[in-house]
Parts: C-alpha cells; structure tokens; sequence
C-alpha cells in the first residue's frame, strides 16, 4: 500500500478525533504522519496471513462479578470537578447548532 | 550522608528501635527538595503541610509495616483522592480533587507512606524526555544540561536527587526503564497483570504497568511485594500469589542461563553502552552464569509495531477528555461538537495531539486491517520470539536504552528519531514480560548507563535476583550525582 496521507485525509482525520486544528498544523502533521506511515511500510515485509493477532498478552478470559449495588460516589462529588456545573447536573453548551 | 542512603529494609528496622522517627524521614526529603528542587524540577505539586502532619501523627502511633512512615513520590498519572493529578497537562490543569486513589497508592496508604508530591511526566506519558510536560522540563541530577529520560522522568530523577525514597512510574513502552536508566537508578515494569492498573490513568490500556522507581534492586523488590496483586477493578490483573520478592535475593546466579540477543547492540547502540554491558555480562560470567548470544528475530519490527498500536489505543483512551464532567473546558464555540473541538484541541499538546491522529488513523474505515491488524499480528511475533528464547534460557540481557541521556532540546523536532531512543524498551512491553533497568556503567561524560534484564512472564523473582546479584558485586549503585549546592 503506497502512502495515503494527504492533507485532505488529516482534515478528515481531525474531525473524526474532534481536534480543531489550523491549516498550518493539518500540512505540519501531514509530513509527519507520512513519515510515520512510510516508516510502518517495514512490517508489509513480514508474510503475516497465517498469524493470529495479539490483543492482550495474557490468555485472559472474561471476568464476570456479581450484578450488586454498591457505593461508590454521590452526585455532589460526581459533578464537582467539572468546568461547569448547575444544580447537580453538568451544563454544555447547545447541542443543535444555532 | 542522607537518611536515604540507606535501604528501606535498614530505615524500617532504624523507625522500628526508635533511632529515627517519621519526621526525621519526611524532613530529610522536604530539605533536599529545598535544596535542589530549583534545579531538578522534578515535581508539579508538593504536599508539605499533608506530609508533615501525617508525619507526626505517624510518630504518635507507631506501627511495624513493610514502607511505614517512608516518603515517597507518586507520577502525576496516578490518581490520588484529593490531590491534583494533571497527567502534566494543561487538559488537567484544574483537576483538583480526584475522587478516589489508584489500587498502588491505596496498598501504599494502608502500609502508611508518607505521599511527598506528584512528579512531572511528560504529557500523558507519551514522551522520552519529559519535554512534553505542559509545566517544566525535568532534568537529570547527574547533568542538568540533559534530560531525566521519559516519560517518567520527574521520578527517576527525584530518586537519583535524594528528594524521595523511592517513587512510582508508570511503563507503556519504557517509561520507568528509559529513565532509571538516564537516572542510574533502579526501575522495574512488571508483567503486564502483575500490578492493578486501576486508577492509573489509561495511555494504552494493553501496555500500561505501574513499577517501582528506588536506588537499589532490593529496594525495588521490597515496593513491588507491597503494590503487586490482584484488583477485581482492573479486568486484566492476574489472580496469582505474589511471592515474597525479597526473600528470593539469594546473590547465587551459578548455572544461570543468560540470552543476549544481538539485535540489541546493532545501528545506533554506542560503544560505550555495548562496552559496559559487556563488561557486566563478563561478572555474571565470574559468578557462574553462562550467556550465549541469541536471535530475537523480529525485534527490529517492534517500534512501528508500537507506535500503531499504542497510539491506536491512545486515540481511544484519550476521547474521554471533552470538557464536560471534569478537565480543560475552552471558552471558544457555541455548540457542543465546537466545544469538544477547541477544549481538546486547546487541552492537549502537540505530541498527544499526533499520538491521537495517528492513531485515529490507524483505526479508521479502510485502515484497520492494512495497519492496526497488521501490528497485531506482528505483535504475536515479537510475544513468539521471546516464548522461544524462554525455553532455553532464564533471563535476556541487553541495554536498557542505545544511548545515554541526550541534551535537553536535542532531539523533539523529529518523531521517528525521538521514538527510537525506546527500540529496545518496546518489544518487552509487546510481548507484556517483565523488564528492569539497573545501573552497569557511565559515559565518558559522567551520564549513567542501564543494564536490561528481562524475564519470564510473572518470573520477577528470577529478575531480582539475578539483578541483585550483579548490584552485589559492583559499586554503580553506590555512586551520587553532584548536584552542586550542599549535594554529596
């Protein structure tokens, strides 16, 4: 596969990350995704079609634990380190655009 | 000569016949930060008043546990209940008040710690020379003009300084290692599963382990025995006995299988680190253990591998942050999906923001199976190559990192070259085996150099033994940096 990052694909990129991000970066991280890109080429030397992924080192299988209320924290705690809060509930702004 | 040049297992036994008391311990560590702290800059927040008082009540009630009344440094990715955790991000900034405390500071809070401050980082973790903190660059005590490592360079170098005892890390693709190494401390990324990662704030949650940061292997094993174990709240720690680490520290290495492959001395390794592992390899020899070079074969695809998969998880770990319930909110954009946009994009900095890219990239439709997969697969690899070894030998051996310290401003401009200082790092983080970094040596320069020792998964006992063994006959672990002022 030949390098696939252009500008374009970072703007849609970005947008996907919810990253605002100015003309000047998107050409910025451009060269240098391609670069990272291009250095991640390496693996296609490596015939993996008879290789199983590896997501988690260990052979770990679900962890189930019993469906029991417990405590843990009160709405108060809950909301107080938010940028901004109102009556126990966290506020933002607008959902639909104006 | 400062209290903390004693052991833990001396300065228990000094607390418990009354020679020493808590504030005598907590004193030593808030006068040396005094003194040096200026320079070093390994902290973003210290606890004074907390310590102090925690302290003397400590005195008052005495009680004989392993790490009781020692002070300690805690990396600011690990969550403490009501002390500022900021992952040494503005996206943190005014994270004040967290709510509950991370398994490995809890387990140190029954055992009655005295938590000294929160250590700078770089951003997330996502570093190798704590550059990327959002507040300061760390240096390293041994050269202030040189970076502490990364990404936890705040606690190596607390370590290295005398500011703590010993400190905590947090090791994704050798974040405690790497800087142990540039430190000339000692510092172990356990199995991945040994230690709860519960509370430490998620980087990439396949890779991330807590590790111990001291100045000597015994140390080491003595805070790994206290923070290992089982935590029903992380889904991946391992339901395994803990052995008793230090009891296992038996100095006797005769008949030791050692594998040292050659991949970790090619292109980019110095002769002056080739030389020093060299030379330690040729102690393990005078103590009776055996080496033979081997092959780890796909070693030289393991830092691509890394940076798809790390970033990949990165880019999903890090999507929690959208300025709602707590963290960084900008003031720019009137709807929702604006708001996210700017807070992030104002929160986080350049290297998570690439981090996040690259792995929103990877993970797109289209993608997914050309690079994530791939790296997946190539993963088994490295994880296969590293079983092979294992059948026939009880530890690999190598450097911790191709060089020692760089300048601090030297090398941030270029990604691929910033992320190779970690090629011999990552494949252990791969492959999820333990690794610890000990001191073998310095530079012409006067920086230290670290000595790899990798071992069986859930083996830490092998590794702190054989590491020990090696601290035993050698005086590395005994040098200190000249810091200046009143420093030794």
């Amino acid at each position: 596969m030949g390098n696939v990052i252009s500008k374009e694909k970072v703007m849609h990129v970005a947008e996907l990350a919810r990253l605002h991000i100015t003309d000047e970066e998107a050409e910025k991280l451009t060269d240098e995704l391609k670069s990272i890109i291009e250095h991640a080429q390496l693996l296609n030397e490596l015939d993996t079609s008879d290789v199983e992924p590896t997501t988690h080192v260990l052979k770990l299988t679900n962890v189930m634990r019993k469906d029991e209320p417990k405590e843990w924290i009160t709405q108060e705690e809950a909301v107080k380190n938010a940028p901004d809060q109102k009556d126990g509930q966290f506020r933002v702004p607008s959902i639909l655009s104006e | 000569m400062s209290l903390f040049d004693h052991s833990i297992k001396e300065l228990e036994e000094k607390l418990h016949n009354k020679e020493i008391s808590v504030q005598d311990l907590v004193k030593t560590s808030l006068d040396r930060i005094n003194e040096v702290e200026d320079k070093i800059q390994a902290f973003i927040t210290i606890d004074e008043e907390n310590a102090m008082k925690q302290a003397k009540e400590l005195d008052e009630n005495p009680e004989e546990k392993a790490l009781f009344g020692l002070p300690i440094g805690i990396k600011d990715n690990i969550v403490t209940k009501g002390l500022r955790t900021t992952c040494a991000s503005l996206m943190l900034d005014n994270f004040n008040d967290p709510l509950y405390d991370a398994n490995v500071v809890e387990k140190l809070k029954d055992q009655k710690s005295v938590t000294i401050g929160k250590l700078n980082m770089d951003e997330f973790a996502m570093g190798s020379g704590t550059e990327f903190s959002y507040y300061k660059s760390t240096k390293n005590p041994w050269n202030t003009d040189y970076v502490p490592g990364g990404s936890s360079g705040g606690s190596a170098a607390a370590v290295a300084a005398g500011e703590v005892l010993f400190a905590l890390g947090s090791d994704t693709g050798g974040s405690i290692r790497q800087p142990a190494a540039f430190c000339g401390v000692v510092g172990m990324k356990p199995t991945y599963g040994r230690v709860s990662r519960f509370g430490l704030v998620a980087f990439a949650s396949s890779l991330d382990q807590v590790g111990p940061i001291t100045r000597t292997v015994e140390d080491n094993a003595r805070v790994l025995e206290v923070i290992a174990g089982h935590d029903e709240r992380d889904s991946t720690s391992a339901n395994l006995e803990v052995p008793a680490y230090t009891e296992t520290l038996t100095n006797d290495v005769k008949g030791l299988k050692i594998a040292v492959p050659k991949e970790y001395f090619g292109e980019g390794v110095t002769e002056e680190v080739k030389e020093a592992v060299k030379s330690a390899l040729k102690v393990y020899e005078s103590l009776g253990a055996t080496w033979e070079e081997v092959s780890l074969p796909h070693s030289k695809y393991a830092l691509s591998a890394y940076y798809l998969l790390a970033s990949a998880e990165a880019s999903a770990s890090l999507a929690r942050y959208d300025g709602v319930r707590y963290g960084y909110r900008s003031e720019t954009g009137k709807n929702m999906i604006d708001m996210y946009k700017y807070s992030r994009s104002e929160g986080f900095g350049e290297e998570v923001k690439r981090r996040i890219m690259l792995g929103t990239f990877v993970l797109s439709s289209g993608y997914y199976d050309a690079y994530y997969k791939k790296a997946q697969k190539v993963r088994t690899l490295i994880k296969n190559d590293f079983e092979k070894i294992f059948e026939e030998f009880d530890v690999v051996m190598g450097p911790t990192t191709p060089t020692t310290a760089f300048k601090i401003g030297e090398e941030v401009d270029d990604p691929m070259t910033m992320y190779a200082n970690d090629i011999l790092t990552i494949p252990v983080n791969l492959a999820g085996v333990p690794g610890l970094s000990l001191p073998c040596g310095f530079s012409k320069e006067g920086l230290p150099i670290g000595l790899q020792v990798i071992g069986k998964h859930f083996d830490e006992a092998t590794v702190y033994r054989v590491a020990h063994a090696f601290e035993q006959a050698t005086d590395f672990h005994k040098q200190r940096p000249n810091i200046g002022g009143a420093a030794k």
